[in-house]
């Protein structure tokens, strides 16, 4: 029994707590470190649905979203933007700014069946987005004017090459016609 | 290497690390805000220079927010500026809009915002329903004066929202 308790006693303790201490600390900081990245500076998402064609493939494709840019407002009409979707905030969605506050926006009310179009001007503190697609697209034309705040980043790349691969490696991700929804590339993070 | 630079660069990194692990904190947890503007009076009062704890935990994926909740949220016609409010109605529910005389429905996924101070509020009853993907988070305690420390109970107008 003495000489199990001598064994614990010359066991360095101290320095073992030490060491594992800042190997956490250290293993904090670079996860602290990527959230950082991801949510102010630049981002991945995957982006699947019909509502963004031909920009932006149905079976999904990765992007780099600009955060920098949409949090000092150099969002302009024309930019692919991601924002928190108005109808449901767990959601992510990707639309193209087409108007910005103060731009009179002429849409096609229902593009599939008739020619009647609406001229609206967006309020201040509220942009117009609409998909590229805009006969399965659900955007501005139902939910109306969107404030900027809900918008999280700006689209600047697109890797298609890679999305063919998510594509054949997961089969279940192709849905025709469904929502469209978006996956954020660290979403890992979700579980801290 | 002899002279300032190991000094400096541990300091550095030291710096470095904590505004990192701030930052990170600050987004998911928890954080702390000034009050400015008397649109939440008595609940938060700025003359007394109010610190508030605004708790980030509710913005996970099952929105944890309540009826009567002190919420804080980017402002829907300045996205840079932050407003504090009180959430009275969620999606679904029915709101009586007393200067309209009218009774309205909150659409999917908005709320209904009012301050506590309804003479000087610019709320809910001016620009209308606002997405819940505005908000930032649940205020849940006052942590300066220290005479003020305390938490911010959740309270609901009478009689002026049916609930789904």
């Amino acid at each position: 029994m003495s000489g199990l308790a001598r064994r614990l006693g010359g066991i360095p303790w101290r320095e073992i707590a030490g060491e594992a201490f800042s190997r956490v600390f250290l293993v904090a900081q670079a996860v602290c470190a990527v959230h950082v990245v991801n949510a102010h500076v630049c981002s991945f998402a995957l982006v699947m649905g019909p509502s963004m064609l031909p920009a932006m493939n149905l079976a999904g494709d990765v992007v780099a979203v600009d955060r920098v840019s949409a949090r000092l407002g150099r969002v302009a009409s024309g930019d692919a933007v991601l924002l928190v979707s108005p109808e449901d905030p767990r959601k992510a969605v990707v639309k193209r700014v087409v108007g910005m506050e103060g731009d009179a926006v002429t849409f096609l009310v229902d593009p599939g069946n008739s020619d009647a179009s609406k001229t609206v001007v967006v309020p201040k503190g509220h942009v117009w987005v609409q998909g590229d697609n805009i006969y399965a697209s659900r955007d501005s034309r139902q939910f109306g004017p969107v404030p900027y705040g809900l918008i999280t980043g700006k689209i600047f790349c697109r890797n298609p090459g890679l999305s063919l691969y998510l594509y054949l490696s997961e089969p279940t991700f192709f849905y025709p016609f469904a929502p469209e929804f978006i996956e954020d590339g660290m979403h890992i993070l979700r579980f801290l | 290497m002899a002279g300032p630079w190991p000094l400096l660069r541990s300091i550095l990194r030291n710096c470095v690390a904590g505004t990192l692990v701030g930052v990170t904190v600050n987004d998911r947890y928890a954080s702390v805000v000034t009050v400015r503007g008397t649109s939440m009076n008595p609940t938060l009062e700025p003359q007394q220079g109010d610190r508030a704890l605004v708790s980030r935990l509710c913005l996970d994926a099952r929105y944890g927010l309540s009826r009567g909740d002190v919420v804080v949220f980017r402002s829907p016609t300045e996205h840079r500026s932050l407003v504090v409010k009180r959430l009275i109605a969620l999606p679904g529910d029915w709101i009586q809009v007393p200067a309209a005389q009218e009774i309205r429905q909150i659409p999917v996924g908005h709320c209904w915002v009012e301050g506590d101070n309804p003479d000087v509020s610019w709320d809910s009853r001016s620009y209308g329903p606002i997405p819940l993907g505005l908000m930032q988070g649940r205020v849940t305690h006052i942590v300066w004066p220290p005479n003020r420390i305390g938490p911010v109970e959740r309270k609901m107008p009478e009689g002026r929202v049916m609930q789904q």
